[in-house]
């Protein structure tokens, strides 16, 4: 850009140039995030999301300062309507509000669906790339132990596992991380096997560094699209997985609403109450559709193989 | 192959032993026991809540109950005279529930000897009742995999052929929508839509109610048939169809597609000659997943749709600690997981002949 002045075209070539040059060494997080902004629909996903866990986190402040207990309840003011005064979204049958309610058990699907995938994707990913990285005889064990787990249907072992222990939310978040690890180690394990082979590894590895740096400092960031992935699209499932249980009255138990316990008995409350199946669902409907939509956008925005 | 079919099953059997022998800890774990299930009669006496536990042996440790249910009790508890009196016993007491006479000897069999033991609240064999509802578990998920398979992979090989148009967009956003969709749900907005205010079809069960509990013929009720299929299918049309389009897609690029094109076929003999044929090999190894699926799902479209099933029975035997029939629906799932997966591998290796089964 020094020389003397230069034809306007070889101008923009050097521009060009150096853009790209910039969006070259511009790092895969900034580029994702970069992309992720252009995205509507993810974004709206997002902004759902963040409403809608806001919402719950805050449950009990906001029905708080609407002097409304979730739990309470009047007989006599049951199945009242959507937009009765002083029941946003009625009541159920035996009148405890409904909005105070959805709330509230919105603190709890999410939050069951949120620890739940963590904590199984923590595991999967660990046990996926020891496994995918060292390989031998640690990958054939592993591989042995998901193929036996797998070949069991979970919701079988989720129906006898909450009769016996009748969960509390916490107990729940744990038995469905411990059965759900085994998809999260998969898809970690086939990531690793894919990267161990690329020469920065190699490098890494002629450097000296440790095995554990390895796959911790080198490898473990470079699949974060799919550790994303799999963390969306993880807490929609177990949201549903939730639901279904509690819908078969063996989930969270009541007092303690979960959107998926609200409708146990559905069947029950069509004739006079059908809001009182249809908003919970919805809840659940919305919720896990916007955890998808989130998972699929991250995946396009932080694959490193598309281009813009 | 054959060699490969039996080491498969081989390996099968310390799983289903795992699983077995895990099901029985869970459930006998589990606060309030079978008895606590059958007799809710406050007028029931001590005694008799007792002599009940012996009968089906449900005080006895949870290894030796597991014993029983796997190899029998006619070990346990033996006539050795001939009197009809049992005299001898190992493992479990002689008088089980302390009336001062011995208990009859035992006449259990064990599953390993084809006696899956007799249903807690039904007093009938376990596979006699359970034989009664496979037929109607069977109609609905063979239905359901016939359709999302059909319509799945259909949809998948025409989004792939024409990507980017309208059509894939719209069956791509439907697919994850359906996904996200809880199907309990769905079942009970359609009952309440199509059943109960419109009245366009039955809400509940698999044929109009008779004395005998029997049913017409599948094609006289096809009615009882479609909303539970339908939601059944669902997750199966979604899965099978977004497998379908990435398998297309992968085929495009491959050189035979390059060499049929330059060979100047006509695109519609590409696509779906030298494509979708090749296209369609991966999707037998997702017949052991939708098996599994199938499996989860018929237990909740069962409960919404009072379909008389083994996924209904399975949870009312949960809820009423009827041990006998959750080990036998456990047993029953394992297998047909198991089976489903063998066979999509071996199904694979028939299809494609570059896969060599060892």
């Amino acid at each position: 850009m020094t020389t003397a002045a230069p034809s306007p075209s070889a101008r923009l070539s050097v521009i060009d140039l150096e853009l790209s040059a910039r969006r070259r060494r511009e790092s895969l997080m900034a580029r994702g995030l970069r992309r992720l902004r252009r995205d509507r629909l993810t974004l709206v996903a997002l902004s759902i999301l963040f409403i809608l866990a806001m919402l719950s986190v805050f449950a009990p402040v906001i029905t708080g300062a609407m002097g409304i207990d979730p739990n309470a309840t009047n007989p006599t003011q049951g199945f009242l309507p959507i937009g009765s005064p002083g029941n946003l979204l009625g009541t159920d049958k035996i009148g405890r509000d409904q909005f105070a309610r959805i709330l509230h058990a919105g603190r709890v699907s999410l939050g069951i669906g949120f620890f739940g995938a963590l904590f199984s994707l923590t595991i999967g990913t660990t046990f996926g790339v020891m496994a995918g990285y060292w390989g031998g005889a640690f990958d054939d064990i592993m591989n042995w132990i998901i193929t036996t787990l797998d070949s069991i249907p979970s919701l079988f072992i989720l129906v006898i596992l909450s009769s016996a222990l009748r969960p509390s939310a916490e107990v729940l978040i744990l038995i469905v991380s411990l059965i759900g690890w085994t998809g999260a180690t998969r898809l970690m394990r086939g990531q690793t096997l894919k990267l161990k082979n690329m020469d920065y590894i190699l490098s890494a590895r002629a450097m000296g560094a440790s095995a554990l740096r390895i796959m911790f400092v080198h490898i473990v960031p470079n699949i974060f699209s799919y550790t994303a992935l799999a963390l969306a699209g993880g807490i929609g499932g177990l949201i549903l997985t939730e639901s279904g249980l509690s819908f078969l009255g063996l989930g969270v138990q009541p007092p303690t609403a979960t959107w998926g316990n609200m409708l146990t008995d559905a069947q029950q409350m069509f004739r006079r109450g059908p809001h009182l199946v249809f908003v919970p669902g919805l809840m659940i409907f919305v919720t896990v559709l916007c955890l998808y939509i989130i998972g699929d956008g991250l995946r396009d925005a932080f694959d490193p193989k598309t281009e813009d | 192959m054959v060699k490969y079919v039996v080491r498969r099953l081989l390996q099968s059997i310390p799983i289903l032993f795992g699983i077995t022998l895990l099901s029985y800890l869970l459930m006998t774990a589990a606060p309030g026991g079978p008895v606590a299930a059958l007799a809710f009669d406050p007028r029931i006496s001590a005694a008799e809540r007792q002599r009940l536990e012996a009968r089906l042996g449900v005080n006895d440790p949870w290894l030796v109950q597991y014993l029983r249910w796997l190899i029998g009790d006619d070990w346990m508890r033996r006539d050795t005279d001939g009197d009809g009196i049992a005299d001898t016993a190992i493992l479990i007491p002689l008088d089980a529930n302390g009336d001062g006479v011995p208990e009859p000897p035992g006449e259990r069999r064990g599953v390993l000897r084809g006696d899956f033991g007799i249903s807690f609240t039904h007093r009938r064999p376990v596979l006699d009742v359970l034989f009664e509802r496979v037929p109607a578990t069977l109609e609905l998920s063979i239905s359901a995999l016939l359709i999302g398979a059909s319509v799945g992979i259909t949809i998948g090989v025409l989004a792939a052929v024409r990507r980017g148009s309208i059509f894939d967009n719209l069956t791509r956003v439907l697919a994850v929508v359906f996904d996200a969709i809880p199907g309990f749900w769905l079942g009970l907005m359609l009952i309440l839509l199509l059943g109960s205010q419109l009245g366009l079809l039955p809400m509940q069960g698999r044929c109009r109610v008779t004395m005998d509990d029997s049913c017409p013929p599948v094609y006289q009720r096809i009615e009882y048939l479609i909303l539970p299929t339908f939601i059944l299918s669902t997750g199966l049309i979604a899965g099978y169809s977004r497998f379908t389009r990435a398998s297309m897609l992968d085929v495009m690029g491959e050189d035979y597609m390059r060499t049929a094109r330059a060979k100047g076929l006509r695109e519609r003999v590409v696509w779906f000659k030298h494509g979708a044929r090749n296209a369609l090999i991966p999707i037998a190894t997702f017949l052991g997943p939708a098996l599994t699926g199938l499996l989860g799902g018929a237990v909740i479209t069962e409960t919404v749709f009072s379909w008389p099933g083994v996924g209904r029975e399975a949870i009312a035997a949960v809820s009423q600690r009827n041990y006998p029939v959750v080990m036998a629906v456990t047993v029953y799932a394992a297998l047909a997981t198991i089976i489903g997966y063998l066979i999509s591998d071996i199904l694979y290796g028939i299809i494609d002949p570059r896969i060599r089964l060892e």
